[in-house]
Parts: structure tokens; sequence; C-alpha cells
């Protein structure tokens, strides 16, 4: 039958082949294949020599660890850098897994991803995050790239946005369309622009539209950013989008009504809102205690709030804080 | 903020592929050895996915300071040290001049007073009482005769304490800044509560005929661990973990071989 999953590994001696049946079968429902011959029959000695006796492969087991020796095609995934320990946690995908066979499946799929440009050290990480590829029609596949390609999205670009966003392939073309339109009614943003932010955060495509929504609507009511203050934010950091509101709302409080900071200020410096507001609250403190906390262009010894955030925390005390490591640790024992 | 040490986030996956004996010969069985796929990195997963971690005197949401926590086997000299029974010691912060529901400054305000008439000396012969008071107590947890002359050398060292339950107890408490209308005290304790020190500095209010909140309950100190031994957050890694552990080894033996 042409699902033997007798082991293909290439160090071993040259293969016996065996009643197949005795290398039982992985699918569940298999009860079929029993052996046509009494197991008590005797038999002579270069027959016996012959039978490879290995332990069963289970029927049914919870982790993929049982069947990798058995399966080529699980074995050839692990040599790509797939790891099927992640894999094994959703019954679906390690069970497609098992059903698959790589000459005629996985390979097709695997050299369609290998033409779309995702470079072969990551194909591992991708396939872990999404083995359910592989079991998708290839022309399929191919409609939706083909529809990317229409929307003008460069060959590299698609293929970032598919390295970045495993489950992008997996939407149908009709999907893909409503949620760029989703995003350009929302955000108001140039057909371009809208592009530009699609291909930065792909995840927008794959996740779910209604927490973008309330994203937006937590910016405008609760924040008071203006409309087109919005658009600028989101086109230089659209991870807000996907920020949980809580810690927006935390961040922004904080920024806002303590630090003293207006909106065009926070406008100009959206990145604030993803960095954590542990590190903007105890660096503040520490500016504070110094008498540096000084966030207004205007005035001399301005700190601008983009070098708040992202520099490290030794650049940070020297140069804005003009203090020492020490000094900075000791402070925030205090605290 | 709570400077402590935390857990490490880390992938240890670090074995070989074990051999496994296959076969396939013509006529003869000849083994041959060929990894074991099934105990590939890949398809085991990490070594290590769970860590018992245990901790130690607690530490409530608004106060920060030394937290104690032991790992793996560590947490057997958790509860070593627990009986040990000493002394842990927070500033605390207070305010004259409100007075909050629940003792701290964010609480709802219930009223407000006047505490112009304050000085340092009234507060530090309010401090001397509470001490007074609660060192009796100490006595009388500590269940050692008072007539000994054990009892006498022990008193004279410092060294009395209960050795079992015993409500919260203050040994040294002394004011640090007074600065009205805030101050800052230094607290001795033993088998306290931070809320128990919020109600103190509310009471110290009510004694002074005023009215105090609680701003900042902190912790330098916890048994033998003190803040310059504890890990910021900034440095919650395997690491730094891994040296501060090695580091107070030595101060948690001889205090344990000390009391028990």
């Amino acid at each position: 039958s042409p699902e033997t999953n007798l082991p293909s590994v290439q160090q071993e001696q040259a293969k016996v082949e065996t009643l197949p049946d005795l290398n039982a079968k992985i699918l569940d429902e298999d009860w079929d294949d029993i052996p046509p011959s009494s197991a008590l029959e005797v038999i002579s000695e270069e027959e016996a020599v012959q039978i490879i006796a290995e332990p069963l492969v289970p029927i049914q087991s919870s982790t993929l660890r049982d069947y990798v020796d058995h399966s080529e095609t699980l074995e050839k995934l692990v040599h790509l850098g797939v790891d099927l320990s992640q894999v094994e946690k959703s019954q679906k995908a390690g069970q497609l897994l098992l059903t698959l066979d790589f000459e005629k499946d996985v390979k097709k799929i695997l050299l369609f991803l290998k033409d779309l440009g995702v470079e072969d050290n990551q194909l591992g990480a991708f396939l872990t995050k999404n083995p359910y590829i592989l079991g998708e029609d290839l022309e399929a596949l191919e409609t939706r790239v083909a529809y990317l390609k229409s929307k003008k999205f460069g060959k590299s670009e698609i293929a970032q946005m598919v390295s970045r966003a495993p489950y992008l392939l997996l939407f149908s073309v009709e999907r893909l369309d409503n949620r760029l339109g989703f995003f350009k009614n929302e955000l108001g943003l140039s057909v371009k622009k809208t592009k530009d932010l699609v291909i930065r955060l792909p995840r927008l495509l794959t996740g779910k539209l209604e927490p973008v929504k309330e994203n937006l609507q937590v910016c405008q009511i609760e924040l008071g950013f203006q409309r087109n203050e919005i658009q600028q934010i989101v086109y230089k950091t659209p991870k807000i989008l996907t920020a949980s509101k809580k810690r927006l709302k935390q961040t922004f409080d904080y920024l806002h009504n303590i630090m003293g900071i207006p909106h065009r200020m926070l406008t100009r410096f959206p990145q604030v809102f993803n960095s954590k507001l542990l590190r903007i609250r105890e660096r503040h403190m520490f500016l504070a205690f110094l008498g540096r906390a000084q966030y207004d262009p205007a005035q001399p010894s301005y700190i601008s709030l983009d070098q708040l955030v992202s520099l490290p925390d030794e650049v940070f005390c020297t140069e804005i804080a003009k203090a020492s490591m020490q000094d900075f640790e000791k402070f925030l024992k205090t605290l | 903020l709570n400077a402590a040490p935390g857990r490490a986030p880390r992938q240890r996956v670090r074995f070989l592929p074990a051999p496994a004996p296959g076969g396939g010969g013509a006529v003869e069985l000849v083994a041959a050895r060929v990894p074991v796929l099934a105990d590939h990195p890949l398809v085991r997963g990490p070594r290590f996915k769970k860590l018992k971690i245990g901790a130690g005197h607690r530490l409530d949401v608004k106060a920060s300071g030394v937290f104690v926590l032991g790992i793996g086997h560590g947490n057997k000299l958790l509860t070593d040290l627990y009986n040990c029974h000493l002394t842990k010691v927070y500033i605390v912060g207070g305010l004259f001049g409100k007075a909050t529901d629940d003792f701290s400054d964010t609480g709802n305000l219930v009223e407000k007073t006047t505490f112009d008439h304050i000085t340092r000396e009234k507060l530090e012969r309010i401090l001397a009482v509470i001490q007074g008071t609660n060192q009796k107590a100490l006595l009388m947890y500590s269940n050692i005769d008072m007539k000994t002359q054990e009892a006498y050398e022990l008193a004279v060292k410092g060294l009395i304490r209960p050795m079992g339950k015993s409500p919260p107890i203050i040994t040294v408490v002394r004011c640090l800044q007074f600065a009205l209308p805030e101050f800052q005290l230094e607290i001795h304790c033993l088998h306290e509560t931070q809320q128990y020190l919020r109600k103190m500095v509310h009471e110290i209010g009510l004694e002074l005929k005023s009215s105090a909140v609680c701003t900042q309950v902190r912790r330098i100190r916890d048994g033998v661990f003190t803040v310059d031994d504890a890990l910021l957050r900034t440095q919650w890694n395997l690491q730094s973990i891994q040296e501060a552990i090695r580091n107070c080894q030595l101060k948690v033996e001889t205090e344990l071989e000390k009391t028990l």
C-alpha cells in the first residue's frame, strides 16, 4: 500500500521488506490490518531472521515523539528545523502532519514557499507556527499570492509579510480583500500608506478586527487624540492597534497627567506607547529626583521622549541623566 | 518596586541524541546505531518547563522592598528561616494632617486635621512609648524566665525573640526624618503585616492629637537579606540569580546554625 511508513533512515543497512502489517499503521482508524497468517505457525530460520519485530507504534498518542522515528514526513520536517514539541500542542496540527505524505504533498508546498522567497533558515520557524499550510491546496495558495501581486505588493514584500504573519496565506482572497478594505476605511490613510503599514505589521491582516476598532475608539474618545493625530501615530507605530487597551490607558495617563506631556508631543513620539510603563516611570522619577525632567523643547536641557525610552540603561545614565549606573540602581532600590 | 530575585527565563536544552539499535541485513542481523529522533531537541522540547518557587514573608501590593524567594530545594530553607523568627526592618513614610479609611494615602479621605502643634520631641516621645509596650510583649512571648542570669545576658545582647506564633511586635522604632507634614520612621519588627504598620502610623497621628496616613512602606531587610543583596528587575536573569544565591548562602547557613 502507498502508505507504508517504514523508517527511511539512510544510515541503516539494507532494509528487508517484512509483512507490512506488522508495522502498525499510524492512523487511528485503521483496525482492518490483521496479519493474514497466525503468529504461532512454525517458520524457517531465514524467515525468522527476516522479520523485523520492532515494538508497535501506538495507535493513539498525545505526543509526536512516538511517531517521529517511523514517519518520513516528520523526520524531514525535524531536519528542516520544525519544532515538533510546539506543533504537537495542537492536536489538529499533529494529526495533519502524520497523515501527509512527504513526496506527494509536503514537497510541493515547500517548493512553493521557497519560490515565494521564504528563506531556508526561516522555513522551520514558519512551519512550526503554521503547519496547516502543508495541508492547503497549492492552487488556492497561488491564487492568493496572485491577488496580492495584483494589489501591487512586490515579491520581497510578500515574502516578508508571509514570513512574519505565517497564517496570511491561509486566508481566502475574499477575506484578505475585506481586511485590506477595513484598514483603509478605518484609518483613512491613502492606499499606498495602508499597504506600507500592512507590510510593516502583517499581523494586522491575520489578527482579529474588533480589538483594532476598539483601540481606535480608545485613542479618540478616552485619550483625546484628533483623527489626524491618530493617523500619524498609527502610521509611525502600527503596534498601537494591537496593544492592550489597559496598558495604553495607563501609559497615557502617566505620560500626560503625571509627566505633563501634551498631545502634540505624544503625536511626535508615539514610540513611548510601545515601551514598558515601568521603564518610563523609573527613568522619569530618576530625572525628577535629579531635577532634570524637562520635556519641553522650548526650554533648555530638553530631553526628547524617544531618547527617554529607547536608549539602553548605560547610555541613558551617562548621556541623559548625567549620573552613574550605580546611582541609578541605588535610586531604584529606594522606590 | 519589588527589588528581589525572580523567575529565570531560560532554555537549557543540552543533551546528545541517544543511540538505539536498529536492524537490517540480508540474512544476518547487523546492529547499527541510529540516532533516535524522538530524543531530538526539536521533538522533545525544552528540558525545564517548570520551576518550583516559594515565597518568603509576604509583601503586599502597595509596599516595596526586599522579597525573599526560594527556588527548588531552597524552599525547605524558607521554612527554616521562618522558624528563626528574625526581625524585618522597614522604612515607613507618613504624612500628617489627613486620615483615610485604609490608612494609606490612596484611600478615601475620612478627616483632615491641623498638625502645626507637632514637634519632633513629641513624636519621639510617642515612639518611645510604643517601643516600651512592645518590649513587654516581647518578653512575654519569648517564654524566658525573667529571673535567670541567662535571660539577663540575652536581653543585654538583644537576642530575646519570640520563638513561636505571636502578634506583631516592634523591637525598635526611631524617627529618621521629620519635615512637617512629612516624617519617616525606621521600624524593626516581627510577625507583622504591612497593613499593621500603616495602622500604626494612623495611631501615631491620633496620639499626637492629629491624624496621619502612611505614604510608603519599604522593607530594607528581611532577616539576613538586605537591600544590597537584592536584585532589581533588570537583574532578573540566570547569572545574577545564581550569583545572588551564592553570595547569600553563607549568611543563611550561619544564621540557621545559630538558631536551630
